[in-house]
């Protein structure tokens, strides 16, 4: 170990002893290879792209919740000088999204609105001033509808719907229903029964890079299109799709991203319009979103009202969930569907679970379109689970912790719905938090207005199950190794900022033996990489991660096999590490990793390998379980400790302290990054962060009224990273980037409930809120008779 | 005052330093200097967050104070002196590898406003304290770190740490 991995506040729980790193890279702290081109600014996002003759596009966007459109006129903005052309709804009439079975939005609106900010037409213009000036003097005639703003609307069968044509009585996008056991028997077992209500509200993800395309038509007919996209694969599909052309004379760049955090995995009107606009005006097309724009473009957190049933026996175990959550989607259906599993299928995680039921509504509203935010569907119900949870404990009179402990469910476990779970730290990551926070002294210990709370959850490591049925690759990586020794890594991923490039490198340069650095990672481009389906579901450390190893073993064979016969050894003799190939036991007998290459092409030829993933086989006892099941799932558990003013409601987390199962950390800095970014952003959703609306409009779609915690709202954040070294994960590693946010919110809801006594049901916990249970709790407690004396 | 030319189309020359470099050019008056940077000079580090200087990621120093270039004109900072990301040298030199050691960068659209608004720190007090760091990143929005290993980084860049014992820890 370096001096640097031996920082205070640094400790790993090793659950599984795995494999030792042969090549020295595999559990490293410190930089990534992609470091320094950010840090300095030199790094390209897509709007930092100039073309000769390029325009920009800006929006004409929706003033009406739900209206029919009469006439749209632009001939005011054609009129403009520095104005070049327009595009409107009606020339790009093919729906399209990233789900197959709900693809129910064109790039602008066509005949009418659906909410306040939708795209209708787009102006191009020499710049962005001109083109400002110009989408103001476009005419939009509206015949408004009547809007459903709400759940009940959304429910309500005598409000018009929102997608005419649907079969649906009311503005239901999708229900799921699932039963698992027996819930009569389990509840008529328990000890204790909690129910209750609970509202999560919507929040959005607000990546500092806004939404930008550009788009170029080349001189033979085919397109480029630059996009700020985590999914390149969907993007390329949909333009694709949308434009009528062929995929293969479509090629889709995603540059540096400036992060997505979930918000940037449809494809947008950005993309398709700046490709039509290129292709209609024959120059290249740049549309940047502004701020405000990115507020209705949104594709965040679903506002989710659910109702929780929880029966526990005497020591502490979960007898049965009943469970039933409406999901207000906004006007178009994103990856809606798959919210509407992802809010139930998730729940018996990580507890035993024999009887579970859920009910699901994924609902349509005159609003900004939800869709996946980090801890896609899983967050909302967390909060309820987890806070169920201490509220059976404190009926039970058992201690939180012990209670959890004690119900983990095992490694090598099927549960209830049919979720396979390989390798579980959970009990590991619950002891790492309670230890270091003094959690059994403190808790009830701090005084009024002072708390701890403890939380735990589970998450998915990517999808078993692609969105389009196939037996394809899930990600694939080329390799290709030049006589110099550099070796070029081919991949389809996206990172957003996640730190993937680097996770790349280093698998392929722990499997090679020589440095991260040594690895030049090409990404994200159709037309040099191979398929990646993106990054979303936490998927791309596993499934690109095992796609990497697959090309670099190919390649190492080769080589080893070139070496093996020059040093007159087995290959299995040989161990690659620090740039050089040797015999294991006689380390002084070695060839350098350039002398490998050039003997591995004399033996073979040209070096270059392909390796891909897909998920082996998982059968479930359930055919309709497609949604939910993933290779692997990580395991998180967290305290925060809040003061709360009893005086004016003000909410601060002092400290969190989070242990999260991450599998195997190939680089640590980049693991304790992820699990401190998922911290944060649940802080924000837990005190502050709401996309509210007065009737159909966004009441605070800017960074001034959308709060978000800034660097003094932020608390301390201890992090232990737990290592369990999943049997089918790369090198044993797991994911990072999303399961630790689902027990933020919910160690914070705990944590008031140690401050106040008072249960919190509705986050974000602002001082009006916390202020008006207060008042209630005390209204209350005047009215009963006095306990004693 | 500098010679202005072709006012009545709204255009007017505006010289300055930029990193070191003496630059003239035309430009409209209503051009920020965040344009200014990106469009007319292809200094694109400083990047658009909000437009409305609420984010901080367009921050630049001027005079070696920093400002948020997305609200301020071009032809305000005639005459002065603007350092962006791009004029990074030995004395930012420590941060800049402090924040690839911690991994304080992740998608890094914040990074060059913050590593500024650093310089401009150490440059007043080198040896600054946690509160001063964090009164400095005040208005800076990271959405992707949780600070944490901003802090970190911004923690190893002062002096305060270099002059303090190597072990025993912090009070972390």
């Amino acid at each position: 170990m370096s001096d640097s991995e031996n920082r205070p506040g640094w400790a790993v729980y090793a659950t599984h002893s795995g494999e030792a790193a042969e090549g020295g890279v595999l559990g490293r702290a410190g930089p990534k290879i992609d470091g320094r081109a950010r840090i300095l600014g030199a790094a390209l996002y897509t709007d930092d792209l100039h073309l000769p003759r390029m325009v920009v596009g800006k929006f004409v966007r929706s003033t009406q919740p739900h209206a029919r459109i009469v006439s749209i006129d632009v001939s005011g903005a054609l009129a403009m000088p520095g104005v070049v052309g327009y595009a409107i709804g009606s020339e790009l009439p093919q729906k399209y999204g990233v789900i197959p079975v709900a693809q129910d939005e064109t790039a602008m609106a066509i005949g009418k609105v659906r909410y306040i900010g939708e795209a209708i037409a787009c102006i191009a213009a020499v710049d962005e001033e001109t083109a400002h000036r110009a989408v103001r003097a476009v005419k939009v005639e509206y015949e408004p509808l009547p809007a459903v703003l709400t759940i009940e609307d959304a429910l309500d069968p005598s409000k018009p719907h929102i997608h005419e044509g649907s079969r649906k009585p009311s503005n239901i996008l999708r229900r799921i229903f699932q039963e698992y056991g027996d819930i009569d028997k389990g509840f008529a077992a328990a000890e204790v029964v909690i129910e209750d209500t609970y509202e999560y509200p919507g929040s959005t993800h607000v990546p500092l890079e806004t939404h930008v395309a550009l788009a170029n038509l080349e001189p033979d007919g085919k397109l480029t299109l630059w996009s700020s996209t985590q999914n390149p694969h969907y993007v390329h599909r949909d333009v694709a799709h949308v434009l009528g052309m062929r995929e293969q004379d479509i090629r889709l760049i995603k540059p540096t991203v400036g992060a997505g955090y979930g918000g940037k995995c449809d494809p947008f009107c950005t993309d398709i319009v700046a490709a039509h606009l290129a292709r209609k005006l024959r120059r290249p097309v740049k549309i940047t979103l502004e701020r405000e724009e990115v507020f209705y473009t949104h594709r965040g957190r679903h506002p989710t009202r659910m109702w929780l049933k929880m029966g526990f026996a005497k020591d502490g175990s979960i007898t049965a969930i009943d469970f039933k959550a409406w999901a207000e989607g906004g006007a178009y259906a994103s990856y809606g569907v798959v919210t509407s599993y992802y809010l139930g299928v998730f729940m018996p995680l990580p507890y035993t679970l024999e009887n579970y039921r859920f009910e699901s509504h994924r609902l349509y509203t005159n609003k900004p379109p939800c869709g996946p935010k980090r801890g896609h569907g899983a967050i909302q119900p967390r909060l309820a689970l987890e806070m169920h949870i201490d509220r059976a404990a404190q009926a039970l009179g058992l201690d939180p912790a012990e209670m959890r402990r004690a119900n983990c469910i095992a490694p090598d476990t099927e549960t209830c719905n049919g979720l396979k779970v390989t390798s579980v730290g959970m009990r590991e990551c619950i002891d790492a938090v309670v230890t270091a926070s003094g959690y059994h002294t403190r808790r009830g210990a701090l005084g009024p207005g002072r708390g701890l709370g403890l939380a735990a959850s589970a998450y998915m490591c990517g999808a078993l199950h692609p969105v389009y049925q196939n037996e394809l690759s899930q990600s694939c990586v080329q390799l290709k190794v030049d006589r110099s020794g550099e070796v070029t890594l081919y991949s389809g991923t996206a990172d957003c900022g996640q730190g993937s490039v680097h996770m790349l490198a280093a698998l392929c340069a722990e499997r090679l033996g020589i440095e991260p650095s040594d690895v030049r990672v090409i990404e994200g481009d159709t037309s040099l990489t191979p398929v990646d389906l993106g990054s979303y579901s936490s998927r791309v450390t596993f499934m690109a991660g095992n796609a990497c190893v697959s090309a670099s073993d190919k390649v190492r064979e080769k080589l080893a096999a070139a070496v093996a016969a020059k040093l007159g050894v087995e290959p299995a003799a040989l161990t690659f590490n620090g740039r050089r190939v040797f015999v294991t036991t006689a380390p002084d007998r070695a060839l350098s990793f350039v002398d490998a290459v050039w003997l591995a092409e004399e033996m073979f030829g040209p070096i270059g390998e392909v390796g891909g993933y897909k998920p082996h086989k998982i059968g479930s006892r359930f055919r309709r379980q497609s949604v939910g099941p993933s290779p692997a799932y990580s395991f998180t558990a967290q305290v925060a400790e809040v003061s709360c003013d009893l005086e004016t409601g003000i909410v601060v987390v002092d400290k969190i302290w989070v242990a999260h199962d991450c599998g195997r950390a190939i680089n640590r800095t980049i693991v304790e990054g992820q699990i401190e970014g998922c911290v944060y952003m649940g802080v924000g959703e837990a005190l502050f962060e709401e996309q509210r609306y007065r009737g159909g409009l966004h009441a605070v779609p800017s960074l001034l009224e959308y709060k978000i915690p800034t660097v003094h709202e932020t608390p301390e954040i201890e992090t232990f990273i737990v290592e369990t070294h999943d049997p089918n994960g790369p090198f044993g590693a797991k994911e990072a980037g999303e399961g630790p946010q689902l027990s933020t919110v919910p160690a914070i809801a705990n944590a008031l409930h140690d401050a106040t006594g008072i249960w919190f049901t509705r986050p974000p916990f602002t001082p009006e809120v916390v202020l008006a249970e207060i008042s209630r709790a005390a209204r209350a407690a005047a009215q009963r008779p006095p306990e004693s004396s | 005052m500098s010679d202005s030319t072709n006012e009545a189309a709204g255009e007017r020359v505006v010289a300055l330093t930029v990193n070191g470099d003496s630059v003239r050019r035309l430009c409209p008056s209503s051009r920020t200097l965040l344009d200014f940077l990106r469009v007319d000079l292809g200094l694109n580090g400083s990047k658009h967050g909000c437009d409305v200087g609420d984010c901080g990621a367009c921050t630049v120093l001027v005079d070696g104070i920093p400002r948020l270039s997305c609200i301020t004109l071009a032809v305000e900072v005639e005459g002065l002196a603007v350092r962006t990301i791009e004029g990074a040298g030995p004395d930012e030199a420590r941060i800049v590898a402090a924040f690839d050691e911690h991994v304080a960068s992740q998608c890094g659209y914040c990074t060059p406003g913050i590593v500024l608004c650093l310089s401009h720190l150490y440059s007043e007090d080198p040896a600054a304290d946690d509160e001063a760091i964090r009164q400095a990143l005040g208005s800076n929005i990271c959405r992707c770190t949780g600070y944490t290993k901003i802090l970190a980084a911004a923690r190893a860049a002062s002096q305060r740490e270099a002059s303090q014992p190597a072990q025993g820890g912090s009070d972390e």
